[in-house]
């Protein structure tokens, strides 16, 4: 027996071994609205919008490029573009924060 | 005269298919590690009982310069031999050969052996070591692997199906040992993947080795899709043929009966379990303190720990354990011991071995992972396979029993034959810590001290609820037993029990949730 921790399960407090699996667990976050993040990895193509621009509903934001497909990221509500984290020809993985609206 | 002729010509035929690709080709397989393909077979078999068919069946690719190529055996090896003189069929995949890519009559050859384990009703024994379809043969090879993964789901739970990874398996390829009922790989020389890491690296930017995506580790650590680890080839023979003494030929046929032994004295089962349910122990040595010679063979080892499954003997005959493991996540239920363990019990219904319930166990693990992983999903085809089981089913409750985990771990409710709980036991809806904060919420709330006030309650709660007596008051629990007894009450229960008949109603087949 190694690496013994505390662990509650219901209430009470257990000790006992944890998995890598167990530890390595992402912790849930409440999804931001005014963040628009990667859902696949891949390649930005283009960015078709500038950091200030107000833009609608539905317009495309940017290219995400994957398994061969030209993805086109939408503007969920009208809003302004408050930041951009990515540039063009940047590779982005899965769940990376690319833009911030507002 | 002409027959001597005859017969020097046909050695001469088999010798030169007996060099697969070649000494080139041997030398380069060597240099990887590995055996090459006839090896391994007279390795796994008895000596001399391998017998060789469509050793000079030849390829049919006709496109991209194939036509010109001699492809040996077309580079897999299929036969029948024993163990432990016992029959089975055999087949092995010849990476020297056109690196073992699966062609049509490649195909043939396995799903040839593949009828004929099922019509023999002896198991099946399959090498993997292939660089996948033999693109020149287009859909051919795809024709290939479907004929191959249906006679997989034919002979599944009829004939036992072994797959023993040694060298890539890639592609489709790999659902044909994923279909089986035991996986074997080795360090260093097994990688099993959909796509492989240039793909990944092309499509999607991620970086990452073979290893490191599908390894003999990630395969028996992460992903669940291996029962069995090995450093070399020649360990992972050793599980084979150990394996292979536990479980019967086919269905209709009990596991091969070996000479009663007592439990080495060294594991003794009233000091294995700490009275203090928080408190953590290796639920394997209550296993070993029950079973034959302590002699306990485990399958997925290092998949979802919380949860221990595998095979022992009881008075010679073969059971399976199914136990809950309090020193890795307390022994927790979530999506992947769930899965571990509902697959397993299923492999025992479906081949007459009984099977063992050892309990102590919190409950369900928390967190949104788990929730939105589908743990609901998961943990259901535990219920399913213990409620469909009708070998001998027999539970000890070692420890605790709460909640959804009591209903789970074989209960009565899921038509236990036998329900035995040690005199510690907790049976109770939750911990006593949880449920008394919930039951007396107002009376600890409006005390002075409301910590010693959540105190008593949680002792008075204890004092009620967590033992075996309410649940053996009900009848859920046949008998409260010593630790001591526990091999004597099993061996009893399995004995009384080996006539049992029990039915469910008659389908097509169930919907579990898979």
């Amino acid at each position: 027996m190694e690496n013994l921790k505390e662990f509650n399960v219901d209430g009470t407090v257990y000790t006992t071994e944890l998995t890598k699996k167990f530890e390595n667990r992402k912790p849930w976050v409440r999804p931001n609205p005014k963040h628009i993040n990667s859902f696949i990895p891949g390649t930005i193509v283009e960015i078709l919008v500038k950091e200030g621009q107000e833009v609608k509903e539905g317009e495309n934001l940017m290219i995400l490029e994957a398994m061969k497909m030209k993805n086109q990221i939408k503007m969920p509500f009208d809003g302004k573009i408050a930041k951009i984290y990515v540039a063009e020809g940047e590779k982005v993985p899965n769940r990376l924060l690319m833009m911030e609206i507002e | 005269m002409s027959l001597k002729r005859n017969i020097l010509d046909l050695r001469k035929r088999k010798e030169k298919v007996l060099q697969g690709g070649g000494e080139k080709a041997i030398q380069k397989q060597v240099a990887m590690g590995k055996l090459t393909a006839r090896e391994r077979v007279t390795s796994i078999l008895d000596e001399d009982s391998f017998h060789e068919y469509d050793m000079f069946v030849e390829h049919e690719a006709r496109d991209f310069g194939m036509e010109k190529k001699e492809l040996h055996g077309d580079g897999v090896i299929i036969g029948t031999g024993t163990i432990y003189g016992e029959p089975v069929c055999v087949f092995a995949q010849d990476f020297t050969v056109a690196g073992g890519s699966l062609g049509l009559m490649h195909a043939r050859k396995i799903t040839k052996i593949m009828d004929h384990a099922l019509k023999m009703r002896v198991p099946l024994i399959g090498i993997n070591d292939s660089g996948g379809a033999r693109i020149q043969e287009g859909v051919n090879s795809l024709a290939g692997y479907g004929e191959i993964f249906f006679r997989n789901t034919l002979a599944s739970g009829v004939i036992p199906q072994l797959s023993i990874i040694l060298g890539p398996c890639a592609g489709g390829a790999v659902y044909s040992p994923a279909l089986t009922d035991f996986v074997f790989v080795v360090e260093n020389i097994s990688k099993m993947f959909i796509t492989g890491p240039e793909v990944i690296k092309t499509v999607l930017g991620e970086e990452i080795t073979m290893e490191e995506l599908g390894g003999a580790k990630v395969h028996s650590e992460i992903t669940g899709n291996a029962h069995f680890y090995a450093l070399s080839e020649y360990e992972c023979f050793e599980q084979i043929k150990k394996l292979l003494t536990f479980i019967p030929w086919n269905n209709t046929k009990k596991a091969k009966a070996f000479p009663p032994k007592p439990p080495r004295p060294e594991y003794k089962i009233e000091e294995i379990v700490p009275s203090d349910p928080t408190q953590p122990y290796d639920i394997r040595n209550v296993i070993k303190s029950i079973v034959d010679d302590s002699d306990f063979f485990e399958s997925m080892e290092n998949f979802a720990r919380n949860i221990v499954i595998g095979f022992g003997r009881m008075n010679g005959e073969t059971v399976g354990f199914v136990a809950n493991q309090p020193l890795v996540l307390a022994g927790v239920l979530d999506c992947d011991s769930s899965d571990k363990a509902a697959r397993f019990i299923r492999y025992c219904d479906s081949f007459n071995i009984p099977i063992v319930t050892l309990e102590d166990m919190p409950g369900y693990l928390p967190g949104v992972d788990q929730e939105h992983m589908g743990v609901i999903r998961h943990g259901a085809k535990i219920l399913y396979a213990y409620s469909e089981a009708t070998v001998p089913k027999i539970t000890v409750i070692v420890r605790k029993a709460y909640g959804g985990g009591y209903i789970a771990m074989n209960s009565r409710h899921m038509k236990a034959d036998f329900m035995f709980a040690w005199p510690n036991a907790e049976i109770a809806v939750m911990g006593p810590d949880g449920a008394a904060n919930i039951i007396f919420k107002k009376e600890i709330m409006a005390a002075a001290d409301p910590e010693a006030m959540r105190k008593e309650k949680v002792a008075e709660y204890r004092e009620k609820f967590a033992n075996p007596y309410v649940a053996a008051a009900k009848g859920y629990i046949d008998t409260v037993i010593e630790p001591q007894e526990t091999r004597n009450m099993l061996l009893h229960s399995i004995e009384v029990s080996s006539n049992k008949v029990d039915s469910r109603p008659a389908k097509k087949h169930g919907i579990p949730p898979f």
